[in-house]
């Protein structure tokens, strides 16, 4: 059976040589078109002029739009009609798209578009997180709150108090392929769509609203995504909108991607954080009672700030029983670029503040960061406490959302972890290290993760399929999900072949397509395999059933499928030889198959429900060193154990956890976006803005899997793997502060990203 | 201009703009859309392709290559990189068997860097790679299949058919030639390795029409090392600095392994880092702490001058229109030589702060003492009241702590994406007690520490 093989990314051979294509590479034709936006230099204001002469003038000019030329919706949000594709009067952030350039070539376009003479009546902008809160710059109309139990009395009746802030900065998503979108117009005013998307149907939908056709008219097609990471879930519908819009208008393709520099300006990105904790806590660092209040930048537009904030929200725990809590969240506008999805959607930036909890915990009392952890995690699955597990009183084992916790097994995890990177002796050989060292300082930090898998707005986790078996016995394999670099569709072939008990070269896995499914969610929250690997199973078994039917008819008994060949009773042949004889006898060998997770239910405006199928879990011990006079830091080792159920390919999804932690260390180390005053972002391109680079991995780089099934009824009982590992480089951060702690008594209170001057920063703190 | 190179393998002619970059004629004139497009200014290596001249092959970005610097070599992108018949090369397969790849947009770049390195049998990957962004993997599997494919033979067919020779569009290949052609046409935009002058096209949009390109220059790429000292030409690469200074400068050397990439490295030029006169190149600092002599020329007058008087203000440099840099020299042995880049990421980024320190000791008193730094002022500059405070005194740690408030009297840094004030000038200060520290022998480096 295929599944369960470490089976290389199917288009590995592709990607090596140079043949994968991505929007770009697609063979256009000779009169395609190419687009390029002009971008506001303010970032709020009105505009009083445009004028566009320069911009018509220019070499290669076809035609230019301004937002009075689109013909039907000018929004390109995802969410609340709220962005349009070409400004219509105000200016919301610098960077936002005015008007639209078309002409001959991609170079002559971008030239073009720097030509606009665009007046406006500039007022100040509203930048940062303190400026939104004085002037109550927010979507919805206040904060969101969620509650357990009573948490003020908890807090006054608590032995201990600790307060703390700590900010964590946003992420650039800097998938290496940029935006891009590809528009063909057809006959009759339909449109063919390619687009680099991880929601090809809400690029049906958005292109077909601009259009002012039915969805039916329109049709995208996603072959693969240069990376995503959830950059390309709602930001690539300005592309694609405009292609269309502008192939409607020429009769002519129209061709659209970014440069990098305009990417980075133009698109939304990770949300940036300010998480303040007021906790209430025992002696041996057991919480009674936690006061979250989290400060969020959502930038101009809403786009997919609310659910983002709730999964903000909902990961405020973590791996923790929190007695009582009462979580507060303030979504911001700004004049800023529209932050969008960003793997683990929220959830990082809601586990980090609880991990800075803990961390904090422990410093105040002197016990072992791992110890404070051991000691708040929820229950084990056989409800027994291990020796360090949560004691009875505070059960029930809920979250602070209500929904209790029955699949917990971080209790096993952070043991063997703590075995196998031999935690103790390394914790020692640290405090050595440290000791001799006076400019060089070690840190050891560890962080577990408990990843709430579906999404939470329940209608998304639907997901369709379409599998034809042909007369030859090759099987054809579409469903709803996007690959971004994943290995989604390797494992889904997988899943097939595993039904039909033939091998995966049987399965020819194609692009996904609107019109073959449709109706399909974006591929995000984790939940592609979950969602679409089980949407093909039931269409594969739709045609398995019906091809064993046929051949039980012919040849009598049960009809088993394996190793190629069906066999029923004495006679065995070929799959090819079944699907010929199930096709001369007249029987459907093409089948749809439908999804939906159970078990769900959940209301955002109480906080209470069951919003998550199932948790996938993790765990990570770092090592780093840091230089006492520079801040200079890097990763020495890193040792995680994370828990994929019974893994679809443990290959691709060991490939999640390594990729998940090193952007998740970037996250909280050299990756930083800054603005200045005027609302410019300054890092813009890869030259100021620092993702990881090779030698920024860990030198020793040991991952692996907790290999046991999942308790809920998943696809052949793996779990999703996208998102949660990315969580586990919060223990880089963890690190770097336990290697400041080293230099004096003060807490840290390292803020993220912890760059050489942050940490600088941080250990004067700790010496005065 | 008329080019003519070999494009895997297969001679080629080309009527080219001067400033078309390798990467759009490959892919919208060549449809070869293997090579891709990620940043498009050389900081990514999505682009990466493998160049070969008559002294080398090395991965180079193709988004910041002009046309004519290929005349007479020969390029192999990710297409050429895998036999005609589709054999995988053995950096292919094992990318392929280590799971190398999950998106597969960086791949092609990784592969013309890996291809180039194992055509050269280097096992420093981390180097090799430093170019290469990837997003999805972590590195950990790229590393993997780069260490496993490091076993396995060159491919024939990563040999080279001989270069071609045929007329070379106009760039000067004598000094003496390039002199009096950029005398006689002083606003000519100079391009060597175009590292820089490849984002005034890609980025700023510019058109450059009257250019001249350096890279047939052979009198501009002498190394001459002497008994006591060493001369680079300024047409010396990065790359052929750093192979001379890890012999001579170990400290210098460990900088430059982190200035740009492999890539960068090998297009970037010594002169073009000097005579493009930022505030922030790497090379400038270590070289006045050398005391480095520059070498000019302007027509057939050539004249010498130490390389700090070349600084004169942000922008400015001691540079008549038409006049060259043609070389610098610094003294083979400087011992307490030490330089120290400062930056976010340690590979691949431009320094918020680059300090090198170089001091003589006689009898335990300090005789001579040179500081400079880049990132600290409009220009790489000295610290001459940190230098006064410490000549003449014992080489301690008092002397040093007494002369590190000083700093604030040599420099006023300023605040951007890269650094805080405040921060470059306690980094500064600290980078004089590091110094000591480093010279008594101590660990300073977060490099040097193992797991």
């Amino acid at each position: 059976m295929s599944v369960g093989k470490s089976l290389p990314h199917d288009a590995g051979t592709l990607h090596v040589s140079g043949t994968a294509r991505y929007i770009d590479d697609i063979p256009s034709p000779a009169n395609t078109l190419h687009l390029a936006f002009g971008m506001s230099d303010c970032a709020a204001g009105t505009i009083t002029s445009m004028n566009l002469d320069a911009v018509r003038a220019a070499d290669g000019v076809v035609l230019v739009f301004i937002a009075d030329d689109l013909p039907f919706a000018n929004d390109v949000s995802p969410s609340a009609h709220d962005e349009p594709l070409l400004a219509t009067g105000t200016i919301h952030y610098l960077g936002q798209p005015l008007f639209m350039v078309v002409a001959t070539s991609h170079f002559a376009a971008r030239k073009a578009a720097r030509l606009g003479k665009i007046d406006v009546d500039e007022i100040t902008p509203i930048l940062t997180i303190d400026e939104a809160l004085t002037a109550d710059s927010r979507f919805e109309d206040g904060p969101r709150i969620w509650s357990k139990g009573d948490v003020d009395a908890a807090l006054k009746d608590a032995p201990r108090r600790l307060s703390g802030t700590i900010e964590m900065g946003g992420q650039e998503h800097f998938y290496l392929e940029g935006q891009a979108a590809l528009a063909l117009p057809q006959e009759g005013g339909d449109m063919i769509v390619h687009s680099s998307t991880q929601h090809p149907t809400e690029i049906q939908h958005k292109v077909a609203e601009a259009l002012g056709v039915p969805m039916h008219a329109v049709r995208c097609e996603v072959r693969r995504m240069g990376g995503g990471f959830g950059g390309k879930e709602s930001q690539g519908n300005a592309l694609a909108v405009g292609c269309a819009v502008a192939a409607r208008a020429t009769g002519q393709p129209c061709k659209m991607r970014y440069d990098r520099d305009d990417d980075m300006m133009i698109t939304g990105k990770r949300h940036d954080f300010r998480i303040s904790y007021d906790i209430g806590f025992d002696d041996d660092g057991r919480l009674t009672g936690v006061d979250f209040m989290q400060l969020t930048r959502c930038g101009w537009a809403l786009d997919l700030s609310i659910p983002v904030a709730d999964r903000a929200m909902l990961h405020a725990d973590n791996a923790y029983l929190l007695p009582t809590a009462r979580i507060t969240s303030h979504r911001l506008k700004t004049n800023t670029q529209s932050a969008t999805a960003y793997r683990g959607f929220g959830g990082p930036q809601g586990v980090l503040g609880i991990e800075r909890v803990m961390d904090h915990i422990a410093a105040d009392l002197g016990l072992d960061p791992v110890a404070v952890r051991q000691a708040n995690y929820y229950a084990p699955i056989d409800g027994t406490p291990t020796t360090t597990g949560v004691s009875d009183q505070v059960k029930p084992n809920t979250t602070p959302y209500g929904m209790e916790i029955t699949d917990f097994i971080l209790h096993e995890m952070t043991e063997r972890l703590l075995s196998d990177a031999k935690y103790t002796d390394r914790k020692a050989a640290v405090a050595a290290f440290n000791a001799a060292n006076p400019v060089l300082k070690r840190g050891l930090g560890i962080s577990p993760v408990k990843f709430g898998i579906s999404f939470t707005l329940t209608h998304l986790n639907q997901a369709g399929a379409l599998v034809h078996v042909y007369q030859d016995g090759s099987i054809h394999l579409n469903h709803g999900g996007t690959e971004m670099g994943q290995g989604l569709f390797q494992k889904i072939a997988q899943v097939a072949a595993s039904r039909f008990g033939v091998d995966v070269s049987v399965i020819k896995i194609t692009a996904t397509d609107t019109a073959k499914v449709p109706n399909t969610s974006a591929t995000a929250a984790s939940s592609g395999t979950d969602l679409n690997g089980m949407a093909v199973q039931i269409a594969c078994d739709k045609i398995r059933d019906r091809i064993a039917a046929c051949v039980s008819e012919h040849h009598g008994g049960d009809v088993q499928f394996e190793n190629g060949q069906v066999i029923a009773g004495d006679v065995s042949m070929t799959f090819a030889e079944a699907a010929m004889l199930a096709y001369t006898n007249r029987v459907s060998l093409s089948a749809t198959g439908f999804y939906k997770t159970p078990d769900l239910s959940w209301d955002r405006i109480k906080g209470q429900g069951r919003p998550f199928y199932y948790f996938a879990q993790g765990i990570a011990l770092t090592e780093v060193v840091i230089d006492t006079l520079t801040g200079e830091n890097r990763v020495l080792r890193a040792d995680v154990i994370h828990d994929a159920g019974a893994s679809l390919n443990p290959a691709l999804d060991v490939g999640q956890v390594e990729g998940g932690y090193v952007q998740g260390a970037g996250w909280l180390t050299t990756e930083e976006l800054i603005w200045d005053g005027k609302g410019r972002l300054r890092t813009h391109a890869p030259s100021t803005y620092k993702i990881p680079a090779t030698s920024d991995r860990p030198d020793v780089f040991n991952v692996s899997l907790w290999d046991a099934p999942n308790p809920a009824q998943t696809v052949y009982r793996s779990k999703a793997v996208g998102e949660p590992p990315f969580m586990l480089g919060i223990s880089a951060l963890m690190a770097l502060s336990d290697a400041v702690a080293a230099c004096g008594d003060a807490y840290p209170a390292l803020d993220a990203p912890a760059t050489p001057e942050r940490i600088l920063a941080a250990v004067d703190r700790v010496r005065t | 201009m008329k080019v003519t190179f070999l494009l895997n393998g297969e001679t080629v002619e080309v009527d080219t703009p001067a400033t078309q970059t390798l990467l759009d004629w490959l892919r919208v004139e060549c449809g070869l859309t293997g090579t891709k497009e990620g940043c498009n200014e050389g900081d990514c290596g999505a682009c990466s392709v493998v160049v070969t001249d008559r002294d080398s092959k090395r991965a180079l970005n193709a988004c910041i290559l002009f046309m004519p610097q290929l005349h007479g070599k020969a390029v192999r992108t990710v297409e050429g990189i895998s036999a005609p018949d589709g054999t995988l090369h053995p950096v292919q397969q094992a990318m392929v068997d280590h799971h190398g790849s999950q998106c597969g947009f960086c791949t092609p770049g990784f592969i013309a860097s890996m291809a180039a390195g194992h055509a050269d049998g280097r096992t420093d990957h981390d180097n090799v790679l430093a170019g290469n962004l990837c997003r999805c993997t972590g590195y950990a599997p790229i590393i993997r299949a780069a260490e496993a494919a490091a076993q396995m033979p060159v491919p024939v067919w990563m040999k080279e058919p001989a270069l071609p020779t045929g007329p070379a569009p106009f760039a000067p290949d004598t000094l003496d030639v390039l002199a009096a052609w950029y005398a006689a046409n002083p606003d000519a935009t100079v391009i060597a390795g175009a590292t820089d002058v490849g984002l005034w096209v890609t980025k700023q949009l510019r058109a450059l029409d009257n250019v001249v390109f350096l890279n047939r220059c052979r009198d501009l790429q002498q190394i001459t090392v002497t008994d006591d000292t060493i001369t680079f030409g300024a047409g010396v690469t990065m790359v052929d600095v750093h192979n001379v200074l890890r012999d001579h400068h170990p400290s210098y050397a460990e900088m430059v392994r982190r200035y740009g990439s492999e890539q960068v490295r090998s297009a970037a030029t010594i002169g073009g880092n000097i005579a493009n006169g930022s505030p922030i190149g790497d090379n400038p600092p270590a070289l006045i702490a050398l005391g480095a002599t520059l070498h000019l020329r302007h027509g057939d007058a050539t004249r010498d001058i130490t390389l700090q008087d070349f600084f004169v203000a942000y922008g400015k440099q001691d540079r008549a229109p038409g006049e060259l840099v043609t070389g610098v020299t610094i003294p083979k042995s400087a011992p307490n030589l030490r330089v120290y880049k400062l930056s976010k990421r340690f590979d691949q980024d431009i320094s918020a702060v680059c300090g090198a320190f170089n001091i003589t000791l006689s009898d335990g008193k300090v005789t001579e003492a040179i500081i400079a730094f880049g990132g600290m002022a409009g220009t790489p500059q000295r610290a001459g009241r940190v230098e006064a405070a410490l000549v003449g005194q014992p080489w301690s740690e008092a002397t040093v702590k007494a002369a590190m408030p000083l700093f604030a009297d040599d420099y006023t840094p300023m605040s951007d994406m890269r650094a805080s004030a405040d921060y470059r000038m306690k980094i500064a200060q600290n980078m004089l007690l590091r110094y000591f520290a480093d010279l008594a022998g101590n660990p300073v480096s977060v490099l040097e520490v193992q797991p």
